[in-house]
């Protein structure tokens, strides 16, 4: 498990293409817990593929992006209070 | 090893699935009310009649992950699979073989050797933790009778012969399954196996946990690159998966039999969870429905050792572990097919 966290400037036109553009590539891979912040299942390979699209998306001068490895035993790692209580990935998903 | 992934199970008949990016999105009236990235999935399993959009079936055949749809009920309707995959030499080995009398038999023998030594191993089990409130006479009896199909599998000459000792156990063995009901006797007992429809809770149980092994059995044959429906001991027959069937015979008393006595023996499921319909057959409720769908997650993600790879796996992954070995036999990397026992 991964959390990705990002801060993108909007100050310009790119850069909010370039928000919309993360915000994207990051819902492809994982969950998205709050506005800016990702919970990403995934195995090696496919990190090494998110890495590698956000790393050549943002602009490194106005732009921030933070990868945070929580490893297997993320549960224990993770303690949620409040709204939009997310799902676990490996639990029982019946809807 | 492969990593066992979630299934995502439907429920609601008003849902419906579509894609977005690499996203499963489920909405309900146009409401988007869950969303999964597809590589978190191994299959999604649907109760219900909304359906899913094209471009969903193409992400799932894309990702190889098993779409099935089901009555709310649990009968099997249909499955999307996508390009055959895997190698057309395996398959056409698999053909061969299934064509070969004797070398069907061959397997066949293992598959049924399989079923009857993990029947025992579930009477066995109940003999040991339960042997005081139990009828042991009756259960050594039954147990007796096994062994001596199971000397007399050897000897068989061919596949109708084979059968009869199948059937044999089979029925013996759902005779005394009764017995290893400890708890709620009134909503949950067995005389006989039935089905299409199932007459009683025990019966509709079981049922529905064959279904859902029936699912991962059949994926998993197709995600090593064999044909799911060219069998060895099932004959063919348009549109049944014989080959999933087979392999199914040796996984249902570890993975679904067991299962069922549980979660009936632990009260996780009740006589409130089933009614019974006019013409005679039991359903079971949503509630039940959800109740046994937990159940069957749950146990998929226990660990065991397995005895022939000697390895740690998820209970889950067992359909797959055994794909592997047959594709592995026919292959001829290994020299016999190794059913699972368990223990």
């Amino acid at each position: 498990m991964v959390l990705v966290t990002y801060d993108v400037s909007t100050e310009s036109d790119g850069g909010k293409s370039r928000l919309r553009k993360v915000a994207k590539e990051c819902v492809n891979y994982g969950q998205r817990v709050q506005n800016s912040v990702f919970e990403c299942l995934v195995d090696p390979a496919q990190f090494a593929q998110l890495k590698h699209s956000l790393c050549n998306m943002i602009d490194e001068e106005k732009d921030s992006l933070r990868f945070y490895y929580l490893g297997k035993n993320w549960k224990n790692r993770v303690e949620h209070f409040g709204a939009k209580k997310g799902y676990d990935p490996e639990g029982l998903l019946v809807m | 090893m492969k990593k066992l992934l979630n299934t995502l199970y439907v429920t609601t008949p008003e849902s419906y699935l579509l894609r977005e990016g690499e996203n499963v999105v489920i909405k309900i009236n146009n409401v988007e009310k869950f969303r999964i990235p597809i590589h978190n999935l191994e299959g999604i399993v649907c109760f219900g009649y909304m359906g899913a959009s094209p471009q969903l079936m193409r992400l799932c055949t894309d990702n190889n992950v098993g779409l099935s749809f089901l009555t709310p009920h649990g009968k099997f309707l249909g499955r999307v699979h996508g390009r055959i995959r895997g190698n057309v030499l395996l398959r056409r080995t698999q053909y061969r073989k299934a064509d070969n009398e004797e070398e069907s038999l061959d397997l066949a023998r293992c598959f049924i050797i399989g079923k009857i030594v993990n029947c025992r191993t579930v009477l066995g089990r109940s003999i040991r933790d339960h042997g005081d409130v139990i009828d042991l006479d009756k259960i050594r009896f039954i147990d007796s009778l096994l062994i001596e199909n199971l000397q007399s599998i050897d000897s068989c000459l061919n596949s109708d012969s084979l059968r009869g000792i199948e059937g044999n156990c089979a029925r013996f063995y759902f005779g005394v399954l009764d017995e290893l009901i400890l708890k709620q006797k009134d909503d949950f007992f067995i005389t006989q196996r039935n089905r299409r429809p199932p007459l009683d809770n025990m019966n509709a149980l079981l049922s529905f946990l064959y279904t859902l092994l029936a699912h991962d059995v059949e994926s998993a044959l197709e995600t090593v690159g064999l044909d799911p429906y060219v069998g060895f001991f099932h004959t063919d027959r348009p549109g049944r998966p014989s080959l999933a069937l087979d392999m199914m015979e040796e996984l249902r008393p570890f993975m679904a039999d067991r299962l069922a006595l549980n979660m009936v023996n632990l009260r996780q499921i009740c006589g409130k969870d089933f009614f019974r319909k006019e013409n005679g057959g039991v359903i079971m409720t949503d509630d039940g429905r959800k109740e046994i769908l937990a159940a069957w997650q749950k146990r998929k993600q226990d660990k065991i050792t397995h005895p022939y790879l000697n390895e740690k796996i998820s209970v889950g992954l067992l359909p797959y572990v055994q794909a592997m070995l047959l594709a592995r036999y026919l292959r001829g990397d290994i020299d016999g097919y190794p059913p699972f026992f368990m223990n």
